[in-house]
């Protein structure tokens, strides 16, 4: 029993380090608070559901379209809006994510009316997988599969690509980095761009895995960013740390009386921040 | 023979002309529409927790996204307060401010280990928790909330008096009464902001804010002065909050831990009017009110407007209306700047 808790919220986990994995991409290297980030995320799924109800495509290949989408969209949210506002000062970023999450909101109230939606998956959806000691849901593993995924994909670009280099060196240090050629601007643009192809896979599986409508956004936002934090500055597998604390958490106070679980996730956070100040795993400094 | 001063006159002729604003305030019930007195109720209260929330990221550079714990915490404890030890509302309310400060001082030895963007989600997952916490508390409503008993609300402390006084019915008196704490408490909110700007202690939490280190080395205690801030909005926060929701007589945890209502809408009053300025707040909220009486039958719309001004504002004028209006014309309503004021000095100008 207390295995097949566990178990489920190392799963569970898997889905919020994968909301998180863009704005950890996006913390670590220009130190950007995005408010919206949660909000992206469901705007992301009713893209994926446009392509599924509306052209009639797979769950999967419509996501894989939406990725260019997005990540034109994030380019461009970088280019005339963000780098405009980033600076010493956290305030401005802060404010004008704030005020696009509530554009968004409001967007995809218009749009899309308050009614709960859902990406259908198909056979995935109640499948299941016995492993011997527990059984695991198919989306779960994918889900985490996913996580992994991203995670690994993500390092091999910010450890062994020259745009990881220049990555890392704008996260450590803007003005020398720019003293090296690079332009902060451009790396900050196409940073944002990929923090949205994986905000559209984070999408893809929120989308499937249950009910979305437009107000759901800051709740993710909050768990993103937990496991951001718990794992500590510009650390992808610290997220992914970060993203199995809370949902270990959350099962765990689910499985003691259900109205504990999103509190548990909570108490985890404070608990690390508490011990912790800078997170777990802290790669870059402050 | 010379000395220090912040009087000008624009200054002079605010204090006037704020004196007769209140006192006119004081007497509007007697010719103004119930309808009337809720929006000022409204503007007043939002006015309040703008102003408090500017004391905080404008004043002491906390950039709290978790004032809606103090809002929420206050409301409850006025429910609390009459509901379970049958207190009078009106005397409840100062319950709120107690309850506020009760979780202010936890939430501060937390949340100031932590520095910027943490400092912000760290306060936003307190006020979570809070919320969560207080959707158990079954005999005040759990998830669902409660209202305020009839014996309560046709009972509340100087109801009477202005029924007498105006001839009006009960539930239009506390709209009147709600109305009267809104006006004292922005009033004490705001003129207590000003008083704390133009003393000693204001002049050290603008070097706090400015430069940390440099204010520490000639002498300012940082640490203190950012809990005397943050301790201070969250009692008033939480009076302001218990004030609220003794006007709707209704509560629930989403309601009274609403992130977009008593911090997102906040922060854009804020931030359109002017982040540092007594004035900024005032321009925010009535842009904030014009815009929601404007849009109020485009339902979303509203709230997509507000949104994309608030992003424009911090585009293209990050010192908000007011600093536009200040920097063309150098007006200062709330003169905070210390002048040599004296005889005129030989050859200087």
């Amino acid at each position: 029993m207390w295995l097949d808790t566990l178990v489920q919220g190392i799963l569970l986990g898997g889905l919020y380090a994968l909301f998180a994995a863009g704005l950890s991409l996006v913390f670590g290297i220009m130190r950007l608070v995005n408010l919206a980030h949660g909000d992206l995320i469901v705007f992301a799924a009713y893209l994926v559901l446009i392509g599924v109800t509306l052209f009639g495509l797979s769950p999967w290949l419509a996501a894989l379209l939406a990725m260019p989408v997005m990540f034109a969209f994030g380019w461009l949210l970088q280019t005339a809006v963000l780098n405009r506002v980033l600076g010493k000062d956290i305030l401005p970023p802060l404010l004008v994510t704030f005020g696009l999450s509530v554009v968004l909101q409001n967007g995809l109230l218009e749009g899309f009316s308050a009614d709960s939606r859902r990406i259908p998956a198909g056979s995935l959806e109640g499948a299941s997988l016995d492993l011997g000691l527990v059984t695991v849901g198919v989306m779960p593993l994918l889900t985490f599969a996913s996580a992994i995924a991203a995670i690994v994909a993500l390092n091999a670009l910010f450890y062994h690509t020259a745009l990881g280099r220049a990555f890392r060196a704008t996260s450590d240090d803007v003005v020398t980095a720019g003293l090296m050629g690079i332009e902060p601007k451009r790396i900050f643009a196409i940073a944002t761009g990929i923090a949205m192809v994986v905000v559209t896979l984070a999408a893809l599986y929120l989308g499937m895995r249950a009910n979305f409508d437009p107000s759901i956004g800051p709740a993710r936002l909050i768990y993103a960013f937990e496991a951001v934090i718990i794992g500590g500055l510009g650390s992808l597998w610290g997220t992914l740390a970060g993203g199995v604390i809370i949902g270990v958490a959350q099962t765990f106070g689910a499985a003691v009386n259900p109205e504990w679980q999103i509190l548990a996730g909570h108490i985890a956070f404070l608990a690390v921040m508490l011990l912790k100040p800078r997170g777990l795993f802290p790669r870059a400094v402050d | 023979m010379y000395k220090l001063t912040t009087r000008t006159r624009a200054g002079t002729a605010t204090a006037i002309a704020v004196l007769v604003l209140i006192l006119a305030g004081l007497a509007l019930p007697a010719v103004a529409s119930r309808g009337a007195i809720q929006d000022l109720f409204f503007i007043l209260t939002m006015l309040t927790l703008a102003q408090l929330w500017n004391l905080l990221a404008g004043y002491g550079g906390l950039v709290s996204v978790g004032q809606q714990a103090f809002v929420g915490i206050g409301a409850y404890a006025m429910f609390a307060g009459v509901i379970l030890l049958g207190w009078n509302p009106v005397w409840a309310i100062l319950l709120g401010g107690l309850a506020a400060l009760v979780l202010a001082i936890p939430t501060a030895f937390f949340a100031f280990r932590l520095q910027g963007a943490y400092f912000a989600i760290g306060t936003w997952v307190i006020a979570e928790v809070t919320r969560l916490l207080i959707a158990q508390w079954k005999t005040l409503g759990g998830g669902t909330g409660t209202s305020l008993p009839r014996e309560a609300t046709s009972n509340i402390l100087g109801t009477d008096l202005i029924r007498a006084l105006f001839g009006v019915r009960e539930a239009a008196a506390r709209d009147i009464l709600a109305y009267w704490l809104a006006l004292l408490l922005v009033v004490v909110v705001t003129g207590g902001i000003y008083w704390l700007q133009r003393s000693r202690l204001g002049l050290a939490l603008a070097a706090v804010r400015d430069n940390v280190e440099a204010a520490r080395s000639v002498g300012v205690d940082a640490g203190r002065l950012k809990w005397a801030v943050f301790l201070i909005a969250a009692v008033a926060t939480g009076l302001t909050g218990a004030l609220i929701f003794l006007q709707t007589a209704r509560i629930s945890p989403d309601a009274a831990f609403a992130v977009t209502d008593w911090t997102a809408y906040v922060i854009f009053i804020v931030v359109i009017g002017g982040i540092g300025t007594i004035e900024g707040p005032i321009v925010g909220v009535i842009v904030f009110f014009v815009l929601r009486s404007a849009l109020a039958d485009y339902g979303s719309w509203y709230l997509m407007t507000l949104g994309l001004i608030a992003i424009a504002v911090m585009l293209f004028a990050p010192k908000g209306l007011w600093g536009l209006i200040s920097a063309r014309s150098g007006l200062h309503l709330f003169p905070v700047r210390r002048r040599l004021a004296g005889p005129k000095i030989e050859g200087g100008n």
